[in-house]
């Protein structure tokens, strides 16, 4: 699993293992790691036992680890495949059928007329160096606002299509919907988001 | 013709399944006829893209929050 996700850098003795014992990086770190987990698992429990058990194996094999970045992206990496066995392999992990914004009038954005067609002020406009925005890092909290504004099982799903890859196969096991159910949950999601987006950060960039 | 709710939900798919040569002929007119539509085809690209990149920087990106935005946060 995890431990087999080694960054390229060259390890040097020693200093990691300090890290990893510094309370405040690992306090520091333990957060973000959790808040990662909680984004993607919807339940604070899991994400807990996830984080717990990439910490554990990260510190059993933390003396080959000297920089900080290096430490982190493998601690991240062992996380995100804690995370996506949980995913594959828990399915009543969660019933998002069950809980699904299917039937929730506020999932599909209003952004269309009752003919199907753009409202005027919903259509969307070219963004202009959406690639750009990336090296922003006010746009990463944007992002992240738009995220988290997502209905719930709108979230995860496009989360772990778009974020941890999945294929939709992969996603309709583990959560146990129907493709055609998925493809209505990400139809939503990307309406919702790519909104929220242009809203918040590209509106500004309208290229006519 | 399809209206706009077909279309995007068709071009959403074809991001999760092969669409039919049909359905990538029912985009294209209505793609040539509708700014907007296109505009979002175009978007849930970038989001994918975007995505990805911030599911990386998500594993990796500690050391550099410390040194603030590049820019200043400002489109454009």
């Amino acid at each position: 699993m995890g431990e087999s996700v080694l960054p390229g850098e060259a390890p040097v003795e020693q200093s990691a293992a300090s890290h990893l014992t510094d309370p405040v990086f690992l306090e520091d770190l333990r957060r973000q790691m959790l808040k990662f987990a909680v984004l993607q698992l919807d339940n604070e429990a899991q994400a807990e036992d996830a984080v717990q058990e990439a910490l554990i194996g990260a510190l059993k094999n933390v003396a080959s680890f000297e920089r900080k970045a290096a430490l982190k992206t493998w601690v991240f990496a062992i996380l995100k495949h804690k995370i996506t066995d949980l995913l594959r392999y828990q399915q009543r992990w969660v019933d998002v059928e069950k809980q699904s914004d299917l039937a929730d009038d506020e999932a599909l954005p209003s952004v269309f007329d009752t003919r199907g067609f753009w409202h005027q002020e919903d259509r969307p406009n070219r963004w202009a160096q959406p690639v750009e925005a990336i090296d922003d890092a006010h746009f990463w909290r944007v992002f992240e606002v738009c995220l988290e504004d997502l209905p719930p099982a709108q979230g995860r799903v496009f989360m772990m299509r778009e974020f941890i890859e999945l294929d939709s196969d992969e996603i309709c096991q583990s959560v146990d919907i129907s493709a055609s159910n998925l493809h209505v949950l990400l139809h939503r999601a990307r309406l919702r988001l790519r909104r929220c987006l242009e809203e918040h950060w590209f509106c500004e960039e309208v290229a006519s | 013709m399809m209206n706009c709710e077909q279309a995007t939900r068709l071009m959403s798919d074809g991001r999760e399944r092969d669409l039919s040569l049909r359905e990538r002929a029912a985009i294209k007119i209505h793609t040539l006829m509708c700014d907007g539509c296109s505009n979002f085809n175009a978007q849930i690209h970038d989001i994918s893209q975007i995505s990805r990149r911030y599911a990386k920087e998500r594993e990796g990106q500690e050391d550099q929050a410390n040194t603030g935005p590049k820019g200043d946060g400002t489109p454009g």
